[in-house]
């Protein structure tokens, strides 16, 4: 009796210290455990979410990757943890997770009040409207009255608030948690609008009973940075997350791929050799295997790769690059240079 | 009645076919009086309009084990919206190559439960089968020896995770639940009043603030850099939670015990550790056997309730299943096959609490 | 008693010989200081902690965001509210539609539950069956799943409002929930309502009156419907009194909804329903033991005095079969009480959910979160302190 309480007593406790986990400084205590701990949504197809095999698939959760993939030149050296809206703030402050990478909006109460820091954006949206065709509306501007679906606590809310108020115009929202059950609702005509980030909208519409049947409306009426945030504290973690974003963007407007990195290594332009980790220094300068650069777009892939393969125009959600093209050919992303 | 051959005759009589018999089951049961006749063919008419249609929705233009391509066609329901999905649905994000492995730590602990079903079973041996029992679990899900691969906690997820939050909610709530009804029963006025604030305090608020609290607030409690699982601090909510309500069943069983208990307790001289252990507790807990089931029971079903801090329980995993573009159209099936796996569990649960109470009550 | 061991027969032959850790009072009080001590320390350690995080994360802290602007909608309100008013305001709101769904809730469950635990005992096998079937079913499945059932169903299938169903004159039902016509304003309605209350205070005096004149003399006194009498005829007169408007708001439809006429919200049916349909099974498990509790030889005396069926119910089995309900019956209702923050997994703006934005957009998780557990507690501790009041009211009855 008294040894197998004994074995309980064993057994809890070092259960709970299974659970614990000592930490220091970011970058340190992510290189001492061997792996990040990401927070991600879970929720959102395309950018972060797990398929029917439990494998995590979507643009954020190859950021958090290419994060991994600089540190420990390794792309499964990164676990997710799927957070709700209202945790994902907390997780980040309290250290229980390194990395946010959780379609989260860049805003200035969340940069100061928050004490985050958020880094390069990875996605340019902007929150949209979305009607059944058979409603004939042609503009946001027609939306007086409307019943609106739209998920709670997320700047989506206070952007509709906001537009409704300009516009003095009444509408009633339909708040609800998850976002598949909100597009449920809304297929189902529960509400006569669906409000989302665009993205999320063509994520939608792409899985309507018959997509046909539903219009986005051409406004767009707020500017949503989504970009991947660190906690206060730690630059050189921060920056290191920020360059593993920028050096997907840069290997895009390089040319170099997935597929031909490793003859690019032999490339006679200095940029290039600079930014494979050819010519030696900015691994250092990060702290960094010299060749991180060349393994995130080894391993994970150029920005192109990563959009194309989880939200392009050739998946279920089939977005076009619009704001997220290159620079160069109209959109916003936009490297600085690696030396 | 005074003929005596009415006597002679009625033993040869059987009694009207109105009286038994299919019949006479009918009219004593369905049709004794008038409105109970209105209400069975009120029920009748009911049944009648909404069991067809439903079973023909159900099995007959069904299709079950298909493509989403193929559940479109139809006009039934699509129940292969679980088998394609059933691994996910029942283990999460468990290696799929090892998913033999919380299968198996499953069926283990069935086992167990059905063989501790029988109280002829409850020895000593008993806790044994259970503490082997589960270490074997644990180290089957865990792996690391054997030669089998390591599974982290985090991947723990779906049916496991259900019946890992519901098992050890309970069994450590238990012990902290007696503490805390012991000392709501005490004299000491400090205990007293803590025990009381802390289970008033607990049972007045709604499970979900304490998971809340378990998921947003109290990772800034601990210091810098100190973290803890967020399972683990979903499964100390859950006890903590549990064991309020615990103390409170315990209470009860303190209180049905006769004062002629304790004074008998006192006047051999025991101590209280002692009286308690010996005399008071062994007691006051085989009354509160059955209630004690009760709360396992609602533990197993508040359980759900960690979806909404996205734990990935067994009625999450089917929510994310439910969020591939495929399968959205088919949440119907999806919760009602959800609906019959708790409903199985908690009724051989409270079915078993109710057996439980008929065989202690007659022990008195 | 039970919790310390009576004083030691030897105390009082060497009372200066026995140690301080002898003595059961002075062990109990280092004992007590000691947990007290334990607890504080905690407590302590927790708060310092919360507060470096906070400080060293500069995290925003403190009530000062409830006076700031919300900025978000609400879909129900039971008071005036938009976007543009206060957090505070905000968290009004989703506490009176926390009232609002517990306290329908509540009446609505004691009466279904009561009506299936009798069903339960029903002498028709067919009936007592179905509820039998009913309370298995409910009790054993999550009220969380059933919640998403209830709200797949509404929004499912129900048609959409240029469809709406139309039973009767001016009472529509969609997918955007039960709506109906409404008196207009009129200042007949708040006389009524005043009216009604008088009437209300007289039916209470009444029933005391006739109790004690029962007891006198034993005559009885139909209060009931005296009561009621007086409920629908004062408030009655006053309508005739004022002139009998009659204008109705009547509910049309508009480019997307109807405008006018009161809206119930699929959200809050779900809900209400969901809530309602489990708690009931529960209740009406309660309600059949408190009436089996009643020994069959009540019943029979009472009937072999001569009572109407009616009467053995009224006066006989339910005096004594609620003595058995209502403390159970408490702890139930409260559960509703606390299940109603599932709201926020179907879309209905109770205080949790609100809160939940609340924290959503500020990141006060700290403040939200007690703020929850604050108002739940207020409802449960006065929740429970009306109704020991009533228990003992009940529990003084025995003879």
């Amino acid at each position: 009796m008294k040894l197998s309480r004994l074995t309980v007593m064993v057994t809890i406790l070092s259960l709970l210290a299974a659970g614990i986990a000592f930490a220091g400084k970011d970058l340190d205590a992510v290189k001492k455990k061997g792996f990040i701990q990401a927070g991600v949504n879970g929720n959102v197809f395309g950018f972060g979410m797990p398929d029917n095999k439990g494998v995590w698939k979507g643009l954020d959760v190859d950021t958090a990757r290419a994060v991994a993939v600089a540190i420990f030149g390794d792309a499964s050296k990164v676990k997710f943890t799927p957070l709700t809206a209202q945790q994902r703030f907390t997780a980040l402050q309290s250290g229980e997770i390194d990395l946010l990478t959780r379609n989260a909006t860049r805003t200035l109460s969340r940069e100061t009040k928050l004490g985050l820091n958020f880094v390069t954006v990875n996605y340019y949206d902007g929150q949209g409207f979305m009607v059944p065709k058979k409603l004939g509306v042609k503009s946001a501007k027609d939306l007086s009255g409307a019943t609106i679906c739209v998920l709670p606590g997320t700047t989506t809310e206070q952007n509709a608030a906001d537009f409704f108020r300009t516009n003095k115009m009444d509408w009633t929202p339909v708040v609800i948690e998850s976002t598949s059950e909100l597009a449920q609702t809304f297929f189902a005509g529960r509400c006569d609008v669906l409000t989302s980030d665009a993205s999320q909208l063509a994520g939608t519409r792409a899985i309507a009973p018959n997509p046909k049947d539903y219009v986005v409306l051409p406004e767009i009426i707020s500017k949503e940075p989504l970009a991947p945030a660190v906690r206060h504290g730690d630059d050189q973690w921060r920056d290191i997350v920020d360059f593993a974003v920028l050096a997907m963007i840069n290997a895009e407007e390089m040319g170099i791929t997935s597929q031909n990195v490793d003859k690019m290594l032999k490339s006679k332009d200095p940029m290039v050799q600079r930014f494979l980790g050819v010519i030696e220094g900015n691994g250092k300068a990060l702290g960094l295997d010299e060749k991180w650069a060349y393994n995130i777009i080894k391993q994970v892939g150029n920005y192109g790769e990563i959009f194309e393969r989880n939200v392009g125009v050739n998946t279920t959600l089939g977005i076009e690059r619009g704001l997220n093209a290159l620079w160069t050919n109209g959109g916003l992303m936009y490297s600085p240079p690696f030396k | 009645m005074s003929n005596p051959t009415t006597k002679a005759t009625r033993e040869f009589l059987k009694p009207p076919v109105t009286e038994v018999g299919v019949i006479g089951w009918l009219r004593s049961n369905l049709f004794n009086n008038w409105y109970n006749s209105l209400l069975t063919v009120i029920v009748m008419l009911l049944f009648w309009q909404l069991i067809p249609p439903a079973f023909s929705w159900a099995f007959v233009n069904s299709v079950w084990n298909t493509s989403a391509e193929v559940c479109r066609e139809t006009d039934g329901a699509c129940w292969s919206v679980i088998p394609q999905n059933i691994n996910f649905i029942f283990f999460g994000f468990f290696p799929e190559d090892q998913q033999w492995r919380p299968g198996l730590a499953m069926v283990l602990l069935i086992a167990l439960v059905v063989y501790s079903k029988n109280r002829n079973h409850w020895k000593k041996s008993l806790g044994i089968y259970w503490l082997i029992n589960l270490v074997v679990m644990a180290s089957l899900m865990y792996g690391g020896i054997f030669g089998l691969p390591v599974v982290e906690t985090d991947q723990w997820s779906g049916l496991p995770l259900t019946f890992m939050l519901a098992l050890f909610g309970i069994v450590a709530a238990y012990p902290i639940g007696v503490i805390l009804a012991l000392g709501r029963q005490s004299k000491m006025p400090a205990i007293k009043t803590l025990c009381v604030v802390y289970i008033e305090m607990i049972r007045g608020v709604p499970l979900i603030s304490l998971l809340f609290m378990s998921s947003v607030m109290f990772p800034l409690f601990l210091p810098d850099g100190v973290t803890l699982d967020k399972v683990l601090r979903a499964q100390a909510a859950i006890i903590l939670f549990s064991a309020a309500y615990v103390a409170e069943v315990v209470r009860g069983g303190l209180q049905a015990m006769s004062r002629g208990q304790f004074e008998a307790a006192d006047s051999l001289g025991l101590n209280y550790n002692q009286s308690m252990r010996l005399i008071i507790l062994p007691q006051a807990l085989k009354i509160v056997i059955p209630p004690t089931v009760g709360v396992l029971l609602s533990v197993f079903k508040d359980t759900s309730l960690v979806v909404i801090i996205a734990l990935y329980d067994v009625l999450k995993t089917t929510k994310v299943t439910l969020s591939n573009p495929k399968w959205t159209s088919y949440s119907t099936e999806a919760y009602i096959f959800l609906a019959v796996l708790y409903f199985i569990c908690c009724y051989a649960m409270s079915s078993y609490s109710r057996k439980l109470e008929k065989e202690l009550h007659t022990g008195h | 008693m039970q919790s310390e061991p009576s004083i030691t027969p030897d105390a009082g032959l060497q009372p200066s010989a026995a140690p301080f850790w002898r003595d059961p009072a002075k062990r109990a009080i280092v004992f007590q200081v000691a947990a007290l001590l334990l607890v504080a320390s905690v407590c302590y350690y927790l708060f310092t902690n919360t507060q470096a995080n906070l400080e060293r994360q500069s995290i925003a802290t403190g009530f000062g965001f409830l006076e700031t602007e919300a900025g978000f909608e609400i879909g129900e309100a039971m008071v005036d509210y938009s976007a543009a008013d206060s957090y505070a305001d905000a968290l009004l709101v989703g506490a009176l539609n926390t009232i609002k769904v517990s306290f329908i809730g509540v009446i609505l469950t004691v009466i279904l539950g009561t009506f299936i635990g009798i069903a339960r005992l029903s002498s028709n096998w067919l009936v007592a069956r179905l509820a039998a079937g009913y309370i298995e079913v409910m009790q054993n499945i999550p009220v969380l799943l059933q919640l998403f059932f209830w709200y797949a169903i509404f929004y499912e299938t129900f048609p959409s409002p240029r469809q709406a169903l139309n039973p009767f004159n001016g009472v529509f039902l969609c997918n955007r929930g039960l709506i109906f016509a409404v008196p207009e304003a009129h200042a007949a309605h708040t006389a009524m309502g005043w009216v009604l209350l008088i009437a209300l205070v007289a039916g209470w005096g009444l029933n005391r009156w006739g109790r004690r004149r029962q007891a006198l003399t034993g005559q009885i006194f139909p209060i009931i419907r005296v009561t009621l009498a007086l409920c629908l005829g004062l408030p009655l007169l006053t309508w005739l009194f004022y002139g009998a408007p009659t204008a109705m708001n009547v509910p049309e439809l508009q480019s997307f909804n109807f405008k006018g006429g009161i809206t119930i919200s699929p959200e809050f049916s779900a809900l209400l329903l969901g809530l309602v349909f489990y708690t009931a099974a529960f209740v009406a498990e309660i309600v059949r033991a408190g009436i089996q509790s009643v020994s069959r030889g009540q019943i029979e005396a009472a009937m072999s005095v001569g009572l109407r069926p009616g009467q053995v119910l009224h006066l006989v089995i339910f005096p004594q079969a609620l003595r058995v309900i209502i403390p159970p019956l408490t702890s139930q209702l409260l559960n509703l009480t606390k299940n109603s923050s599932l709201a926020i997994a179907i879309g209905y703006a109770d205080f949790v959910a609100v809160t939940n934005t609340t924290i959503n957009q500020t990141g006060q998780a700290i403040e939200g979160v007690a703020l929850i557990m604050l108002v739940y507690l207020s409802f449960s501790l006065s929740t429970s302190l009306f109704m020991n009041i009533y228990n003992k009211k009940m529990v003084l009855v025995e003879r």
